[in-house]
């Protein structure tokens, strides 16, 4: 009995280049683990970056191999998905960790260290604390967390199947629950926001595995393709695929921060470290879109009628909420949260528009969306007094006279972020729109234009903050940080600038990529 | 005459390339920084009018200077220049007046937040954009110009003006960018429908006229990129940020804010939505003409009513864009061609006004008419050329404005003889605000302070005067120089958009 049982299983065909740059990536957290285990604490630091920075380099040769040779595909029993779509994505969440890294790196800035407390265990306050900072400690264990962070991301946008993706989304989503209680300085605030992210996010994940049982009850299939079939096979409409699909773009779309499910974005972006924040503003956003936009293309087409009324309402809340909350904000890190939050509003008219104009354009968004973000926050963790980040926006005041380069720099992405031609912003929301007034969306993408309108007034408030008012407080000032902090800076700059003036090469590159279906 | 230089291309380099050099090269000396920047826009300036020169006006092409490179192929968009009559006489408007500015304002960047190279740069900068959106012909290219000038402009206002100028700024900047949203909209609208009825999405504006709108879409397009251009030009009741705006710049941002900058929504009118959307202009005329009206009125009424230079003069240009935009939507070629000319006229008497104007503030300290009096005493040759400016400003006969109020007059009664009739008011009240703020300023026995504090015009500032004024008394009795480029490219649009003109009223026999 139980030998014609294995005779009946056979080993799945697996396709290790396509599979490359995330066996790479988690080999390299692997690897990362055995060093902080054996390699003496001194020289651990250095060496974890250097492993890291390898990795990552490594894993983007993978997928240059994969693009360049075109082995595409599905494979490991269909559960991922190799395609057009997931090599830019995973391209771009590779370059995106890889600019994280050399934030993370950055240990200059801070006279106590690196961003992260020395013994995350430590309690805040304590005395152990205080010895773990005298010792000159660095929690290491960053590294690690971060790589296996990446390899999840890497898997969550190519998932091909419903499982695959809820055990990319843990894997993504665990390190950086860690991750974001680490913080050096306000060290409450930071295990708060963590406590609320990991709280917050299991539930959200809960109610997609929940979700994915509902839909494996009426597709028979966990599979994205299996289920598109049963929706376009079936006669009844069944509210049992109805609910099940609801309950997975609800985890997705806590994971985009869409409201009504954001209420983490704002104290996470504040408490986590900024170098963090900035990972994961751009790499988790990049991530869940690609994976949101896989589900909603390939396995929930057939549903867009049935869903089309919540999408909407959806989207109109979350860029009306973005916006006209983040007005009210008067700290850095939570302004910057909500305009990620109007942000992710304007990607779903990409996710809703349905076509593959709208796909292009939510891809090409997200590219710009990273950099700009990651660049933001690099620039928001310079700006310091000296108990540490100068976030509150009335210590702003005034920067442009006393660093007129950094404050330069902060107005670039700031735009970008408003949207304002020759961004890389700009061109994004152009692609976006158009594609969803090119689908009949009309109503959403003069919504959408509202909602640009009130976030420009909050981008401009921190310009005028920077070059038209005088400071009254002399005790900010910007640091200098290390090399990798300016090259990442550096990079994120000429791709802002880049791909506002010349988005040419990337729309080309995005026009031949397809979704498996 | 078939030697062509890319004249269009340099003179958006020319200005770009100043500033590049003045950024790069971190010219410490402020007097060498200006030298620099003068040459340049006197550079630009010639080159100007060399095109303008080249410009043949008997040609049948709608458009003349072309260049085109692509840039977004994906979006059917691509670095189109060329210039039509209309175009050609702004580009040479702000091609004149940037040195003009930067001459007469020489020391106003001095002791102010910003630097004289910062001063110099984003003027430089503001010049290379404000060329870009009179040449670009392709639409999103213009909208990029559009929306990218704000930039330059605002630091200009916010860091180089008055107390509020932050305020002031701030308001300019939003206000715009509001209207660029809503046309960004109508863009998008424009392309999708290009998409959808030639198979490829295009932003080209010639390609464009060729789409077959239907009146419902055209009313919701027009509506985008007219309020777009309202708020730029601007009409009642979207004209609140002007005077704030222009009465906390400098005098010389001020005049290229209004005497040029706001001509963008007059010229967007007549360039984009005449020709695309002669329906929707149909259905909203009458609406626009009471706001025209409302406009030429209450600015005249507000203009009397103000107490400070800087803001009057603001006021008294919202009352004349309320006739340009009448002659534009008045649909007959004389009030076509009257708008185009009062474009160009309201852009150098304007320009008087402020650079007088500033003279006078910068010597005496206070932007308000109480603080002068007496000034053709004690400084005859800056009273007289500010007469001048203001009689040019209330269009007397043998002044360049007054040809084109004339035109827009005649124009628009020759099909809507009531409110050519109520317009006509607004030069009566013209004449008030006019001749009040002169005769308080100017007349009269001069205050101890005044005595002390206003002297004659010296050389720079008669050297940066004197052109204005002599263009101004030219085009007062020559106005067949703009009107002869400006004409053919009228009859074009009347064609375009299938408009005749009333047979003039005949007499019963």
């Amino acid at each position: 009995m139980s030998t014609a049982l294995l005779a009946d299983i056979t080993a799945p065909n697996i396709n290790y280049y396509m599979l490359a740059p995330i066996l790479v990536v988690l080999g390299g957290a692997v690897l990362s683990v055995l060093v902080e285990a054996f390699y003496p604490r001194e020289s651990r630091r250095s060496a974890q970056l250097a492993l890291v920075l390898t990795t990552l380099a490594v894993a983007f040769l993978a997928v240059l191999n994969i693009k360049a040779d075109s082995i595409l595909g599905f494979t490991v029993v269909n559960s991922v998905a190799i395609d057009g779509v997931a090599v830019f994505l995973q391209g771009l969440i590779i370059l995106s960790a890889i600019v994280g890294a050399l934030l993370i790196s950055e240990n200059r800035i801070d006279p106590l260290g690196d961003a992260f407390a020395s013994q995350a265990s430590a309690l805040p306050g304590s005395q152990d604390e205080q010895a773990f900072t005298e010792r000159g400690w660095y929690q290491t264990e960053v590294w690690s967390l971060f790589l296996f962070s990446v390899g999840g991301m890497l898997i969550f946008p190519v998932a091909n199947d419903l499982l695959t993706l809820f055990v990319a989304l843990e894997v993504m989503s665990l390190p950086l629950y860690l991750l974001a209680g680490m913080a050096r300085r306000r060290r409450l605030l930071s295990q708060e926001a963590a406590l609320k992210y990991f709280v917050l996010g299991a539930f959200s994940s809960a109610f997609m595995l929940y979700g994915s049982a509902l839909v494996y009850g009426f597709a028979n299939s966990v599979e994205l393709g299996d289920i598109a079939k049963a929706v376009s096979s079936s006669a009844a409409n069944s509210n049992l695929m109805l609910v099940g699909s609801v309950f997975i773009l609800i985890g997705l779309l806590f994971k985009v921060g869409a409201a009504p499910f954001h209420q983490w974005t704002p104290d996470v972006y504040q408490g986590a470290p900024t170098a963090i924040t900035a990972f994961m503003g751009a790499a988790t956003k990049v991530a869940a879109f690609g994976a949101l936009l896989r589900i909603f293309y390939v396995a929930l087409a057939g549903m867009t009628w049935d869903l089309s009324a919540v999408l909407w309402a959806i989207a109109i809340v979350t860029m009306l909420v973005g916006t006209i909350i983040g007005v009210a904000q008067s700290d850095i890190k939570r302004m910057l949260a909500y305009s990620s939050i109007a942000h992710a509003g304007f990607l779903l008219l990409g996710v809703i528009a349905q076509s593959k104009t709208a796909l292009d354009g939510s891809l090409f968004y997200l590219a710009g969306y990273s950099f700009t973000t990651l660049g933001a926050f690099a620039v928001v963790s310079l700006v310091r007094d000296a108990s540490g980040e100068a976030n509150h926006l009335g210590q702003w005041a005034g920067l442009g006279k006393r660093s007129p380069l950094v404050a330069s720099i902060f107005a670039l992405f700031l735009l970008a972020l408003a949207g304002i031609p020759l961004t890389s912003g700009f061109v994004g929301k152009f692609a976006v729109f158009a594609a969803a007034y090119e689908a009949g969306l009309a109503p959403l993408v003069i919504v959408a234009v509202i909602a640009s309108m009130i976030a420009g007034f909050f981008y401009v408030r921190v310009i005028v903050l920077m070059f038209f008012t005088d400071s009254s407080n002399d005790d900010v000032s910007v640091v200098v940080p290390s090399f990798a902090t300016q090259a990442a800076i550096t990079i994120t700059v000429v791709a802002t600038i880049a791909l506002g003036v010349f988005p040419q090469p990337v729309i080309d590159l995005l026009s031949t990529a397809l979704l498996l279906k | 005459m078939n030697f062509s230089l890319p004249y269009l291309s340099l003179l958006i380099a020319l200005p770009t390339i100043g500033a590049a050099l003045i950024g790069i090269f971190r010219i410490k000396d402020e007097n060498q920084v200006r030298k620099v920047g003068v040459l340049f826009a006197i550079l630009t300036a010639a080159l100007a009018i060399l095109m303008a020169v080249n410009y043949d006006s008997n040609s049948y092409s709608a458009l003349q200077f072309v260049e085109k490179y692509n840039w977004i192929p994906a979006f059917g968009t691509s670095f189109a220049l060329g210039v039509d009559g209309i175009s050609l006489t702004l580009i040479v408007l702000a091609a004149i007046l940037v040195p003009v500015v930067l001459i007469a304002g020489w020391k106003e960047s001095e002791g102010q937040r910003g630097s004289v190279r910062q001063y110099v740069v984003l003027t430089l900068v503001t010049e290379a954009m404000m060329i870009g959106v009179f040449a670009a012909t392709d639409v999103f290219l213009f909208y990029v110009f559009f929306e990218a000038i704000l930039i330059p402009m605002y630091i200009l206002i916010g860091r180089f003006g008055g107390a509020r100028a932050s305020y002031a700024a701030v308001k300019f900047l939003l206000y715009s960018l509001v209207g660029g949203l809503l046309m960004l909209v109508s863009l998008i609208g424009l392309w999708v429908i290009s998409k959808e009825q030639f198979g490829a999405g295009t932003f080209d504006w010639i390609a464009l006229q060729d789409l077959q709108i239907d009146g419902t879409t055209q009313n919701w397009l027009f509506l985008g990129f007219f309020i777009a251009f309202a708020i730029k030009a601007p009409l009642f009741p979207f004209h609140t940020w002007l005077p704030d705006a222009a009465g906390e710049a400098t005098p010389g941002s001020a005049t290229l804010l209004v005497g040029v900058l706001d001509k963008i929504g007059t010229f967007g009118m007549i360039r984009y939505l005449l020709p695309l959307f002669p329906l929707a202009v149909d259905y909203f005329r009458p609406v626009i003409i009471v706001m025209c009206l409302i406009g030429i009125i209450y600015g005249a009424l507000l203009a009397i009513g103000q107490s400070d230079i800087k803001r009057l003069i603001a006021y008294t240009s919202v009352s004349h864009f309320g006739f340009i935009a009448l002659g534009i939507f008045a649909y007959t070629s004389q009030g076509l061609s009257g708008a185009s000319l009062y474009m160009i006229n309201h852009g150098f008497s304007t320009a008087a006004l402020f650079l007088i104007a500033g003279f006078l503030i910068s010597r005496r300290g206070s932007r308000f008419i109480e603080d002068f009096g007496g000034v053709a005493k004690v400084a005859p040759l800056l009273a007289g050329a500010f007469l001048l400016a203001g009689l040019s400003s209330l269009a007397l006969p043998g002044m360049s404005s007054f040809v084109s109020e004339f035109l827009v007059l005649t124009g628009t009664f020759t099909r809507y003889p009531v409110p050519a009739i109520i317009a006509t008011t607004g030069i009566v009240l013209a004449a008030l605000y006019i001749l009040l703020m002169i005769q308080r300023t100017m007349t009269g026995e001069p205050s101890e302070a005044v005595r002390n504090s206003v002297g004659e015009l010296n050389t720079r500032e008669k050297v940066a005067i004197a052109p204005v004024i002599a263009i101004i008394l030219v085009l007062g009795f020559f106005p067949q120089i703009v009107l002869n480029v400006v004409n053919p490219t009228i009859d074009r649009v009347m064609i375009l958009v299938g408009a005749t003109d009333p047979l003039p009223t005949q007499g019963e026999n």
